[in-house]
Formats: C-alpha cells, sequence, structure tokens
C-alpha cells in the first residue's frame, strides 16, 4: 500500500532539462513544489576528462533508469520490434544537461507555420503525403520572450544576428527577431574554424558562431568554459555548463517552496472521480508513495512522457491518461542523423581541446531559407562543424582510402599524421511527423519494474532522405572549397527510426482536440490540472537541437499555470 | 622531461633504457617452455623506459589471463600497432594489461570470447603455419592477421566463435582503448599512445594562450594521468 503523502501545489515528473527549469517559476510565483527525479545529485567532481569513462563506456547511460526503460524499434507497423543499442539519456538533478552537447538554439519562424508557409510559397500539394505535420497554435514571436527569458536565466552565449529587425551579419541572418543580444559573446573560435567560416563566405554563404548553454565568460557566479575537450558525453568540472542543477533549481530551493526528492521512479499518475490528475505513484527502492497535488506537470523525456500516460489507465482514460483521442503516441518523429560528411585536410586542425558547440554554423539550406520551387522537398538542413577530439576516436578514425589495412606499421603513420587532420560535419535535418510513424506500448519488452517500454515504429520518408541527399552535396562543396583532400558521406538510408536524444511528438500541442494531447498552454486537452513539459509537445522539429525550445516552452507552462491557477487547478 | 627525449628510438635502444633487453622479469609465475626472448615481455615500469621517473615499477600481475594466453595477446598488439622507425607500439604501451585487467572488470562480459578467440586463433596459426602464434616471424604474424581480420579463418576448424573477424576487430579495439586512453586504466605506458597522436594531453583548462601556443606549434605535451593528484 502507497503512503499517502501531504498534498502539494504542483508535483513535476523529472528534474531534467524541462522540469528542472519549470520550478523556478512555480516557486517564485509562490506555489509550493515537490519535484520527483529517478536519479540522484551530481556535481562538478563527477566528471573527469576521461574518454574511456565517458565515451567508450557511456557511464551516464549505462547505470540509469532511463536505460532501462530504452525502447524497441521497428521501421513499420508490419515487422517485429527489436530493442537494440543504447540510449544516451540519464537520471540525475539535472538530466541530460549534464552531458549533453549545449547547443542553445531557437527554431526558426519557419519551423512555427510549416503548412501555412509552405502552401502560401509553393502550394499545399507540397506538404509530403501521410504527413500530418501541423501549423503551431503561435508563431515564433508568441516564444521569443520566453527564449529571451530562458537565455537570461540559465546563461547562453552566442552571437545575435537579428535583433529587432536589424541583421548583424556576425550572426544567423535568419533567425527570427531577438528583443536584444545574448546575455554573452559566442564561444571562442579556432584557427580552422576560422578558416572554414571563410571558406563559407567565399561560396556567398552566410556563417556563423552557433549559440550554448554554455558560458563563454563568467556569469551569475559561474565561470566561463574552459575548453578542456571532455563536454561531449563529459559534463563540466568547472561548472560552465548551464543546465537546471547549476541555474534554476539551486535558486528554486533557495526559497524553501522546492522539495527534491531523489531516486524516485514515477509509475503512474492518479485520477480522481471527475477526470482530473490527483496525484503521482512513485517508488523509492520497493517503498510505494503517493504524492498528491493540485496539478501535475510530467517532464521526462519524450518517450517517458507518452509512456507515464499509456500506463496511466483508469475508468475515465481506459486506454492512457489524457489519450481518450487516441493521440498519445502519435505525431512522432525524431531528426535524421543519417547522412554525415567527413573530410581529411592536408593540415593538422588543432582540435584537441574543443567542444561540440564550438563550431561555425551555415543555416542557408535550412527550413525554408532557399527556394524550394525546383527541388522535390521542403525544409533542409543545419550544416555544422565543429571542434571536438579525443584520442581514442581520432586513433579510431577512417583511413579515407588512403591505406589498405587499419592496423600496422602503414596505419599507425597514417594515424600519426592524420590525428588532428580529420573533421566531421553535424548536419540537422527538417523531419516531419507522418500517420505512420509514432509509439505505443511495447508487448513484450518490459524494464525493471515488469512495465512495457514504449514502441517506437517510424521511418524516415522520401522528403527526409531528399533533405539529407542535398545537404550532403553542400556540406561537400563546403569541405572542398576549405581545401580537404578527401571527403566521405554516409547514407541517406531508411532503415528503422530508433531510439534518439532528438525525439518529438507523442503528446503534441495544438488547438485542436482531435489532433493533439495538449493546447497551446501545454496542459492537456482532457484533464485540465495535466501538463505536459518537453519535446513531446513539439510538432516540428525545425534544423537544429530542441532544449531550448523545450526549455522555453517549459518555461510558458508553467508560468501559464501560476498566472492561471484558480482556473487551471479548479 | 620525458617529452624532450628524441622521438625516434629504436625498440631496441627502449628495452634497454626501461633495463629490459633480455631481462626475464615479467611477471611471476613459471614461464617454463617459452624461450628467452619469449620472457623479454615488456613490463614497462612506471614512467622508467623514458626516463620520466626514477622508481622502479613492480612487475604486474596477471589479473584475467593465464600466461599463454597472455602471451599470444601480447603477440597480437604488438603488430596491430607495431614498434617501428616511428616509435613504440602497443605492447610498449601496455595495451594487453589493459585488456587483462578489464576483462575482470568492465569487459568481463567478453572475457571468454577472448579465451576462445586467443586459442582459435593459436591453433589456426599451428594448422596453417606449424607453428604457435608467438614462434611466427612477424611478417607470418601478419598474414594470420589478416587471414582473421578477413574471415578466411573462421571455418578452418580453428574453433573461433563466430567469425575471427569479429574476434580481430574486438582486439583491435581493446587494444587502441588500451593504447589511447588515460594511463590510469594501465595501459598508454609513459604516454606512448598520446605521443604516437601528437595527442598535447589532457589539460583541466585550455586558455586562449595554451590554444594559441597549440596552433603555433608550441604547446608542449602535457604527460599526466587525469587522475594524478
Amino acid at each position: 500500500m502507497a503512503r499517502r503523502l501531504q498534498e502539494t501545489d504542483v508535483v513535476i515528473v523529472g528534474l531534467g532539462a524541462v522540469g528542472g527549469l519549470a520550478t523556478l517559476p512555480l516557486v517564485e510565483a509562490g506555489l509550493q513544489v515537490v519535484g520527483l527525479e529517478a536519479g540522484t545529485w551530481l556535481s562538478r567532481h563527477d566528471f573527469v576528462p576521461d574518454e574511456i569513462r565517458n565515451n567508450t563506456r557511456d557511464w551516464p547511460m549505462l547505470v540509469q533508469k532511463a536505460y532501462l526503460e530504452r525502447p524497441t524499434s521497428r521501421a513499420t507497423a508490419a515487422q517485429n520490434a527489436n530493442r537494440v543499442g543504447g540510449h544516451p539519456m540519464m537520471n540525475a538533478v539535472g538530466g541530460t544537461t549534464w552531458h549533453y552537447w549545449a547547443q542553445a538554439w531557437r527554431l526558426n519562424p519557419w519551423d512555427f507555420r510549416v503548412v501555412s508557409e509552405t502552401t502560401r510559397r509553393y502550394g499545399a500539394s507540397r506538404i509530403p503525403a501521410g504527413s500530418t505535420v501541423e501549423d503551431w497554435p503561435f508563431g515564433y514571436e508568441e516564444l521569443e520572450p520566453y527564449y529571451d527569458r530562458v537565455e537570461r536565466e540559465t546563461g547562453v552565449s552566442g552571437q545575435a544576428g537579428n535583433v529587432q529587425g536589424t541583421i548583424d551579419p556576425r550572426g544567423n541572418p535568419f533567425e527570427g527577431p531577438r528583443r536584444r543580444e545574448f546575455p554573452m559573446p559566442p564561444l571562442r573560435g579556432t584557427a580552422f574554424l576560422e578558416h572554414m567560416a571563410e571558406s563559407a563566405r567565399s561560396l556567398g554563404w552566410k556563417p556563423f558562431p552557433g549559440p550554448a548553454s554554455i558560458n563563454s565568460e563568467a556569469y551569475d557566479g559561474r565561470p566561463g568554459c574552459v575548453y578542456h575537450g571532455f563536454c561531449n558525453m563529459g559534463g563540466c568540472h568547472v561548472d560552465a555548463k548551464s543546465g537546471p542543477h547549476v541555474t534554476t533549481i539551486p535558486k528554486a530551493l533557495a526559497t524553501g517552496r522546492l522539495t527534491v526528492v531523489t531516486r524516485a521512479h514515477a509509475t503512474t499518475i492518479e485520477v480522481d472521480g471527475e477526470g482530473r490528475v490527483a496525484g503521482v505513484n512513485y517508488l523509492i527502492g520497493s517503498n510505494e508513495y503517493f504524492q498528491p497535488a493540485r496539478a501535475v506537470l510530467i517532464a521526462g523525456y519524450t518517450y517517458e512522457n507518452s509512456r507515464i500516460l499509456l500506463t496511466s489507465t483508469s475508468p475515465a482514460y481506459p486506454i492512457g491518461l489524457s489519450n481518450n483521442h487516441g493521440q498519445v503516441g502519435r505525431h512522432y518523429f525524431s531528426h535524421h542523423q543519417a547522412g554525415g560528411v567527413g573530410a581529411l585536410f592536408p593540415f593538422d586542425l588543432k582540435s584537441w581541446y574543443g567542444l561540440p558547440a564550438q563550431g561555425v554554423a551555415v543555416d542557408d539550406f535550412a527550413d525554408d531559407n532557399f527556394d524550394h520551387s525546383d527541388l522535390n522537398f521542403i525544409g533542409g538542413g543545419n550544416l555544422w562543424v565543429m571542434s571536438d577530439r579525443r584520442p581514442i576516436s581520432a586513433a579510431g578514425v577512417g583511413s579515407y582510402g588512403r591505406i589498405s589495412r587499419n592496423w600496422g606499421s602503414e596505419w599507425k603513420a597514417f594515424i600519426r599524421d592524420n590525428a588532428d587532420r580529420t573533421s566531421s560535419s553535424y548536419i540537422q535535418k527538417t523531419t516531419l511527423p507522418y500517420e505512420t510513424n509514432f509509439l505505443d506500448l511495447d508487448p513484450a519488452a518490459t524494464d525493471s519494474l515488469g512495465m512495457p517500454v514504449i514502441r517506437i515504429t517510424g521511418q524516415f520518408k522520401e522528403n527526409e532522405v531528399a533533405i539529407a541527399n542535398y545537404v550532403m552535396d553542400r556540406m561537400e562543396e563546403w569541405y572542398g572549397e576549405a581545401g580537404a583532400i578527401e571527403v566521405t558521406r554516409g547514407g541517406a538510408g531508411m532503415g528503422a527510426m530508433g531510439p534518439s536524444t532528438h525525439a518529438y511528438g507523442g503528446t503534441r500541442m495544438g488547438d485542436n482536440p482531435e489532433t493533439n494531447v495538449v493546447d497551446r498552454w501545454g496542459f492537456s486537452h482532457e484533464a485540465p490540472n495535466l501538463g505536459v513539459l518537453g519535446a513531446s509537445v513539439m510538432g516540428t522539429s525545425g534544423a537544429r537541437n530542441p532544449t531550448l525550445t523545450a526549455q522555453a516552452l517549459a518555461w510558458r507552462t508553467a508560468q501559464h499555470l501560476a498566472e492561471s491557477w484558480s482556473s487551471i487547478v479548479g | 622531461m620525458s617529452d624532450e627525449q628524441p622521438r625516434k628510438i629504436s625498440r631496441r635502444e627502449m628495452l634497454k633504457s626501461a633495463g629490459l633487453a633480455g631481462a626475464a622479469v615479467a611477471f611471476p609465475g613459471t614461464l617454463a617452455g617459452t624461450t628467452p626472448e619469449k620472457t623479454a615481455l615488456p613490463v614497462l615500469g612506471e614512467g622508467t623506459a623514458r626516463g620520466a621517473r626514477s622508481a622502479a615499477a613492480p612487475p604486474r600481475a596477471l589479473q584475467t589471463l593465464t600466461v599463454a594466453e597472455f602471451e599470444i595477446l601480447t603477440a597480437i598488439v604488438a603488430r596491430i600497432i607495431p614498434a617501428d622507425e616511428l616509435g613504440p607500439g602497443a605492447r610498449e604501451a601496455g595495451a594487453m594489461y589493459y585488456i587483462d585487467r578489464e576483462l575482470g572488470g568492465a569487459l568481463s562480459g567478453q572475457k571468454e570470447a577472448y579465451q576462445i578467440g586467443l586459442a582459435a586463433l593459436d591453433r589456426y596459426s599451428r594448422y596453417s603455419r606449424g607453428r604457435p602464434f608467438v614462434e611466427l616471424s612477424e611478417t607470418e604474424q601478419d598474414s594470420v592477421l589478416i587471414d582473421c581480420q578477413g574471415g578466411s579463418a573462421t571455418n578452418t576448424g580453428a574453433g573461433f566463435a563466430g567469425s575471427s573477424g569479429q574476434f580481430f576487430n574486438m582486439i583491435r579495439s581493446h587494444t587502441l582503448q588500451g593504447t589511447f586512453s588515460d594511463p590510469y586504466y594501465g595501459g598508454n605506458q609513459d604516454f606512448i599512445g598520446w605521443d604516437l597522436l601528437r595527442y598535447p594531453g589532457v589539460r583541466t583548462g585550455v586558455s586562449a594562450t595554451d590554444q594559441a601556443r597549440m596552433e603555433a606549434q608550441e604547446l608542449p605535451p602535457n604527460h599526466r594521468s587525469a587522475y594524478e593528484r
């Protein structure tokens, strides 16, 4: 029998990128908040510049709840789903923001209006067949104040390209207008990154340094980045990475109105007789607890958000909480990460001490920033060249066909000369939701408690593959202009859409309850005091990392809850 | 400082400077049945090979593999990253100690694959080349490893579990880990691996000045483990 705890105003399930962030606007409004976190507190002392520990063995993901719940996947509903590979999300106070790349992009205005803008410019027939994409219920301008707030509150560095309509050529000219500059200048460059930027300019493109949730200088009591080279899957040993564990959560705790419960494994959400949510059941070890609350915000990762709704069945919601319209798990998509381009240069790049958020971006071929009239796809990709290298992976680099064996004296000479001469681009591309891509509960695979895990049914369609081929061509051009002596490209392949760190949908946001789980504020169309935080509410991906957008939405949902408290909790 | 040592150092000189040339100091336990040269396994003590530190390191005990298995493994890693005119290789870096130790820890799931694979490789060597792997010339050893990697040793009755290529690729991957990881894990002795790649070493911070010095080829390698206090 679960032990019933004292009621609180709000319980948040998950204290990662979005849940950890949402604590602050709630407690600042005077609400009492309980945060349930499956992981534990970590500190900067947990992160060592150790490639074996961080990268070879993926320690953050292998020891945690998220790993035990990793989804199964299959390309189509006609296939059996398999559980392959890892899932690099982690559980901790701060979640995956401990070790993520920390690129901190805003979506571009087009991403909010894919349907109407495509229809206006090219005609409705250009929306790919079978896609369930909708316009967001609001535009970029509605989210802009929340982007701005999160950038200030947590600490984001970058170079603005559009301040109130004035274009600054040092930044991204395609971004939506910002009310003001970033709170910090961008992360520093390197000679190689400047060389790549120069090469892009000579092609007539508009390169710029990307935005990062990393201090580029001392900010809000934390130091600037020290560029030691182990940021990727590593976590920050000086707290320069701006996750909620060092930003919003400490501030929220200082108010005395946030209670953090670690090692709390949330299982189901309880519903009252009127279909309103009543609180959250969770386990610590084998001890069961029930945390009653007047409002519940679920803030797990995309897969966990759909899962806890689907496993929380009740007479009011027989096929899952907030699922009486059958929309939980629908409109799922993840970034098409295949189709990278690599290059070998005839000179050392001096990339040993970089980080993946330190780089140069080109947005000329993203979104609708270029004319698609004569192309066979909509959307595009953001080209990104970064500074990120460690010795084991550098030694494992391919030989670009220059030598026949990957061992022995000839290979040894090759890696001695070339370990620091390769570059791998990162190209993020538009991915759309489709009718046949969705999440549901796997009929067989379970987690450590015997509860079903999420099953991904999904594959990339013709639009995504066409984007990949197009942007890989552009990336080859760029490396060629920069003097690469060899270039390789990945396949644009169509396989199963496996677990991803850029996973979207399942609880999509929109005005129409027939096609969306949450309303324009992030609250359930069916259970009014249930809110959903995370990229699971996003209906389009953009061609860039989701975290900052998910955080801006989370702040907005939390602020709305505080401001509309009496009407939401009844 | 060890980084002032000349880069080109012959294997013989290196072993000599480590006090190991011809010395039977490898590890406790009998090596009966092996030739004297084979006992001169390069147990490179902590920093002695290049004069970085003076204290002689104790010999290292094997934790997982038998002496015979370890000898074969050592011979393999020595061919994957050989000691040659460019300097020492995986054996000198102690990659086989990394593997032996980790097979009792993080790599314990692959312990059986090593035991079966090493025996199969040696059997294949005897069948196809007439002698145990460790007694083959380097050129013959390479040809055996080429057969392994390409998969032609798989269905020869040698006893590989799965394909010989899988086995080879596993050893190659772990040899790279042992050679290029932090020395804390038991390999990359004397920063042989990091020096080979011209990696300037683990630093807790890299200032703009450091970056500029690196770009000007003026940043000396930092020979420290991340766990060194």
